[in-house]
């Protein structure tokens, strides 16, 4: 037999690979144009919610184990605090990046605490994204319906 | 107190971003792992580093009798975002260091009593976020900054009180009910936010302030506060903003309702102040006439409603939840007033609140430890069973009602007197009235607790030894209600720097 929605799984197979790369280009490209961490990480977290959605949620749990986006939450604002830290220990005030690059003319220490504060709230949101869904719809009624 | 900075420099340069970085930071780690114990310790690390963070601030100020500010990155104010730390806030982190840590004390036994193993550390997370948001609050000097930070210590305001649930399922209902409430005040100070960002084109708060004074004519602005003043007067628990209160104080865990009664009514009740006094020109006539026509009214209203209302309720958490709304009265009265007199016993008031709330809380957190009693006529007897535990909450009451020799008299006693001051003899009337009510409602648990017998069961009920953690947080606060009943100095001097820092400007040392 057949195994059911056969186009929907081919389509969304070719897919999400690409999902998932425009994710890390919005990501990436954000410091020239609109984007950034959040719009990325919402992107990254769509890429496995169509996965979960067409190949179901415990496929996509095996994926993308609960644990690890439990523990993705807090290590993305343990990034952005940390890179906060990191300037604090360079000398600079909290959050300062130009302590982090000697380069001070083409302003290098701005570029790379940017991108490493943001890829801290891309693995947040990412993830916080896929707890919410997780929780959603791992839930299971507290009354099954016959006891109603 | 303390007369400078102690820690070294490396720390105390940064301590204004320290303090909400520390909590934020143990957050993290402790959601990532799983252990209760540990995520204890680390939410007790949390609290005592912004005690000690805020010491040492209130010595910087006290030695350079200028205000403590920090600017985030670098970028310098109005353009980035400022911490700034005044007379007015320095009392509000002392009272979150001190009663975090006597509250993180009692959590220890009492939470492992009521949350499941395998949340508690999901529930020291959410408090040290909680904590973190408070601490923010009250630290930054940015309009939309301080919105933020609300909403941090908002949101996971609403899980901890969920989390009642697992005693009392009614504490989901409570939750809800509180996330609707708290949002739209959220909503309406971030929209009052934006009307002043709309007509000064700065966010940062001394700013605003300067660009204010021209534009009292400005309907934007007079707008602006009034969203402001109904946001942040939801989260302060204002009658009639105050019904999201009652039974999230009632239902939430012992320890939630513990540290949010010292503390979460208190940081929103200082936000308004800030703004008030300090962005928009308490002169004007559009601020005068409603602190006078509309704040006063309500507080008064709070005062004696609340106290009545709290007569009648059969939860003795409710009896005290309500009882908060009536000490928001006193506080917003103070408020009212607005000389220096008023706004200073209502920041006494405030600090004074904490200590009895927190005594209370802790003592019915102790009888609910032992024998799991909440509603009124199961605390009869309580005193033989229990002596030492119901002195330390006879004190609590007794303070509460205003007896001499406790610190509810000492803010009383200001706070009748600032009325005074501004001619206002049926307010005067009216706070004797209101501590009347509180006697019949401190009376009715009392004599529950001292006089009528205990009920004889066959067989005897068991029960379980209150473990030092609560007993010592609970002493210490029982006696600080007395101590401070009669060295009055410590609190009333911190109380009249904040109000001079909010009224004057400057710092007010």
């Amino acid at each position: 037999m057949m195994p059911p929605h056969i186009v929907l799984r081919v389509v969304s197979k070719l897919l999400i690979p690409f999902i998932v790369v425009f994710g890390f280009y919005v990501h990436f490209h954000g410091d020239y144009s609109p984007g950034g961490g959040f719009q990325a990480g919402v992107i990254l977290a769509a890429a496995v919610i169509l996965y979960a959605l067409i190949f179901g949620v415990d496929a996509a749990k095996k994926a993308v184990p609960p644990s690890w986006v439990r523990i993705g939450m807090a290590l993305g604002g343990l990034i952005y605090a940390g890179t906060g830290i990191v300037t604090l220990l360079m000398g600079g005030d909290f959050l300062d990046y130009d302590v982090l690059h000697p380069d001070l003319s083409h302003k290098s220490g701005q570029h790379i605490g940017i991108m490493c504060v943001e890829l801290g709230v891309l693995t947040t949101v990412t993830c916080v994204m896929l707890a919410i869904f997780y929780a959603f719809a791992g839930r299971t009624p507290d009354i099954s319906d016959e006891d109603w | 107190m303390i007369e400078a900075s102690f820690l070294p420099a490396a720390l105390s340069d940064h301590a204004p971003v320290l303090l909400v970085l520390v909590p934020m930071v143990l957050a993290a780690i402790v959601a990532a792992q799983p252990s209760g114990r540990f995520g204890w310790l680390a939410a007790l690390i949390g609290v005592v580093s912004t005690l000690i963070l805020a010491l040492d601030i209130y010595g910087q100020m006290q030695a350079s009798g200028a205000p403590v500010a920090y600017a985030i990155g670098g970028w310098q104010p109005p353009y980035g975002i400022e911490f700034r730390i005044d007379g007015l806030n320095i009392a509000l982190l002392l009272l979150l260091g001190v009663m975090g840590t006597l509250a993180l004390i009692f959590a220890l036994p009492s939470v492992a009593d009521e949350i499941a193993k395998s949340k508690q550390s999901l529930f020291y997370a959410a408090f040290l976020i909680c904590f973190t948001g408070l601490v923010g609050v009250s630290t930054t000097g940015d309009a939309f900054n301080l919105f933020v930070f609300l909403e941090i210590s908002s949101i996971p305001t609403y899980a901890l009180i969920a989390m009642g649930a697992q005693k009392d399922r009614r504490a989901l209902t409570a939750s809800f009910n509180y996330l609707v409430l708290g949002t739209i005040g959220a909503t309406f100070f971030v929209i009052g936010v934006g009307f002043l960002y709309m007509s000064t084109g700065t966010l940062n708060m001394a700013d605003i302030a300067r660009l204010l004074v021209e534009q009292n004519d400005n309907r934007v602005v007079q707008v602006a506060f009034g969203f402001i003043l109904v946001g942040l007067a939801l989260k302060a628990a204002l009658f009639p903003l105050h019904m999201w209160l009652p039974n999230g104080y009632a239902y939430a865990p012992n320890f939630v309702t513990t540290f949010l009664a010292s503390t979460a009514t208190k940081v929103a009740f200082y936000a308004l102040i800030r703004f008030t006094f300090d962005i928009f020109d308490p002169t004007a006539s559009f601020v005068t006439g409603l602190l006078t026509w509309v704040i006063t009214p309500l507080a008064v209203m709070a005062m004696v409603i609340s106290s009545a209302q709290a007569i009648f309720q059969v939860n003795v958490r409710r009896i005290l939840a309500y009882s908060s709304v009536a000490q928001v009265g006193y506080m917003m009265l103070g408020f009212g007033i607005a000389s220096l007199a008023g706004v200073s016993a209502g920041m006494l008031h405030l600090l004074n609140h904490a200590l009895m709330k927190g005594a209370l809380f802790v003592a019915l957190g102790a009888f609910s430890y032992a024998y799991g009693v909440r509603r009124i006529d199961d605390f009869k007897g309580l005193g033989q069973l229990m002596p030492g535990v119901s002195a330390a909450f006879t004190i609590g009451g007794l303070s509460l009602i205003g007896v001499p020799f406790t610190v509810g008299f000492v803010s009383k006693f200001y706070l009748v007197s600032a009325a005074l001051e501004r001619g206002w003899w049926w307010a005067v009337a009216l706070i004797v009235f209101s501590s009347v009510l509180a006697v019949f409602y401190v009376y009715r648990i009392l004599i529950n607790i001292w006089v009528n017998p205990a009920p004889v069961h066959e067989p005897a009920i068991k029960v379980r030894r209150v473990p030092m953690m609560i007993l010592i947080p609970l002493w210490i606060l029982a006696l600080a209600n007395l101590v401070f009943g009669v060295q009055t100095d410590l609190l009333v001097g911190l109380a009249q720097d904040a109000a001079r820092a909010a009224l004057d400007g400057g710092m007010g040392l």
